[in-house]
């Protein structure tokens, strides 16, 4: 009981209203100080985004100051053809296996749930152990369709170099977010300053490896984590070095993150993965944004293992709401969901057009949810 | 997908933690955490997977750079505040969920 309420009064701690005030003032004057309107800095993950709306941190922001999301959800940026292969080898009779917000990820004429429907094999599971054991008990292939940052790829390695049956398998869809950051601060358009970086990918990575994106693209990174005044203190953190031209990274998250990072955890990655050139859905051909299996794993790579035949799902031709959806540019902070036409009324959770609105970390999900950027300016 | 949940480990069995996260007790993998842990450690739960132990003054340490950020802003309230002044601008905004 005593421990319960330790944990609990720490957790108020990180909730105090009136250092959430403080914060607040704090962002405030330090964007009086920077002095101009369109002050825009980027984060780049869908539980930041959650936590901005649903405490509705952007009401304690000015209004010179744009906080937009960039491509921090991962099964947006799964690509059409990375879905197509899942659903391929699903409908092709293989047992496909993985994370709830795969399920209704569209690809180009179907998702995993279509695929479902019609009598597919597809299972969800909460973590990639659980598709081992599946494997353990079947005597079929059991394919894990493995998607997600860092912070899911190295459990995908841990799980294989713990040992796994023959028949798992997996199909790595995993990306590797630094050099979607790099794409993102060079594209065109780009109105932005600074990078408030993920936490929990952070907590793989540690903060150093941003050091070098920094220096290069003179522009600051804080590592914020995800309780209110955790990002509230990031942005301000951020802010400053804004204010300071400081192109330096800094990490306001020294309970999860360290500068060398969970280097148990990187062995694992790099062990079984290794970059590669890939799509990001919707943003671009990322050099080195995706992880593909070694060659040593060839043995348990789904896609070495089957001849995977998509040609069967391109015969439809896309249907035309399809071509409205702006999700690209939204992942890309050019746009915001608000600028989507079809947002809310022909895209919604319950019959989405683009998978930002499909995924609980998409940003078009998060806003319809909670309302996404409310002005309590008047209130 | 991104975001780790911490829990105390109430049990270890070779390679696997009993967890309790609020109340509700899970296993979570030991293969990557970050360091040895113990039972009554507080590790970062990921897709069942510890990827962090996180020692209880690091806790502090985060509250502490809070701190220092508020104070480094208020040393320079004045300056900040004629600046403000001269800038036009309005007063602070609300932060009406905080703390909800």
């Amino acid at each position: 009981m005593q421990e319960k309420l330790e944990d609990a009064s720490r957790q108020l701690k990180f909730r105090s209203s009136k250092t959430g005030r403080d914060l607040s003032a704090a962002i405030g004057r330090i964007c009086r100080e920077i002095g101009r309107d369109g002050i825009t800095i980027m984060h780049v993950c869908g539980s930041h985004e959650q936590a901005l709306a649903k405490y509705g941190l952007r009401s304690a922001l000015p209004p010179e100051l744009d906080l937009i999301m960039g491509p921090g959800c991962p099964v947006c940026v799964t690509d059409l053809p990375e879905v197509d292969e899942a659903v391929a080898l699903a409908e092709s009779g293989v047992r496909i296996v993985t994370y709830g917000d795969m399920l209704r990820v569209p690809g180009s004429s179907k998702s995993l749930a279509d695929a479902r429907a019609t009598g597919a094999k597809v299972d969800i599971v909460y973590g990639v152990h659980q598709a081992v054991e599946l494997a353990r008990k079947l005597e079929e292939e059991v394919v894990f369709f493995a998607t997600g940052f860092e912070t899911t790829a190295v459990a995908t390695a841990a799980a294989l170099l713990g040992g796994v049956p023959d028949n798992f398998l997996v199909l790595s869809a995993h990306k590797y977010v630094p050099p979607a950051m790099e794409l993102v601060a060079r594209i065109p358009g780009s109105r932005v300053e600074g990078f408030l970086a993920a936490g929990h990918a952070a907590t793989i990575t540690g903060w150093g490896i941003f050091a070098d994106f920094a220096a290069k693209h003179g522009m600051p990174v804080v590592v914020a984590g995800f309780e209110p005044l955790d990002i509230l203190a990031g942005v301000a953190r951020l802010l400053e070095l804004v204010r300071d031209r400081k192109a330096v990274v800094d990490n306001m998250y020294p309970r999860c993150v360290t500068r060398d990072g969970n280097q148990r955890a990187q062995e694992a990655m790099w062990k079984v993965f290794e970059t590669m050139a890939g799509r990001w859905r919707g943003i671009a051909e990322i050099p080195d944004g995706n992880l593909r299996l070694r060659e040593e794993w060839s043995h348990s790579d789904a896609r070495k293992r089957f001849k995977i035949d998509m040609t069967g799902l391109w015969t439809q031709a896309p249907r035309a709401r399809v071509d409205r959806c702006i999700c690209g540019n939204i992942m890309a902070g050019l746009a915001s969901p608000r600028d989507c036409e079809l947002f809310g009324h022909e895209c919604t959770p319950e019959d989405p057009v683009g998978a930002c609105m499909v995924s609980s970390e998409g940003s078009c999900r998060i806003w319809h949810h909670y309302g996404g950027h409310p002005d309590l300016s008047d209130i | 997908m991104c975001l780790g949940v911490p829990g105390k480990i109430v049990k270890i069995d070779d390679f696997i933690a009993t967890v309790d996260f609020w109340g509700v007790r899970k296993q979570v993998r030991l293969d990557i955490v970050d360091e040895p842990v113990s039972v009554g450690d507080t590790i970062l739960n990921h897709v069942g997977y510890a990827i962090r132990r996180i020692p209880p003054s690091e806790v502090e340490a985060t509250l502490e750079l809070y701190e220092e950020l508020l104070e480094a802003v208020s040393s320079d309230l004045m300056a900040a505040d004629v600046r403000g002044e001269l800038a036009g601008s309005s007063p602070e905004h609300p932060l009406s969920n905080a703390g909800k």
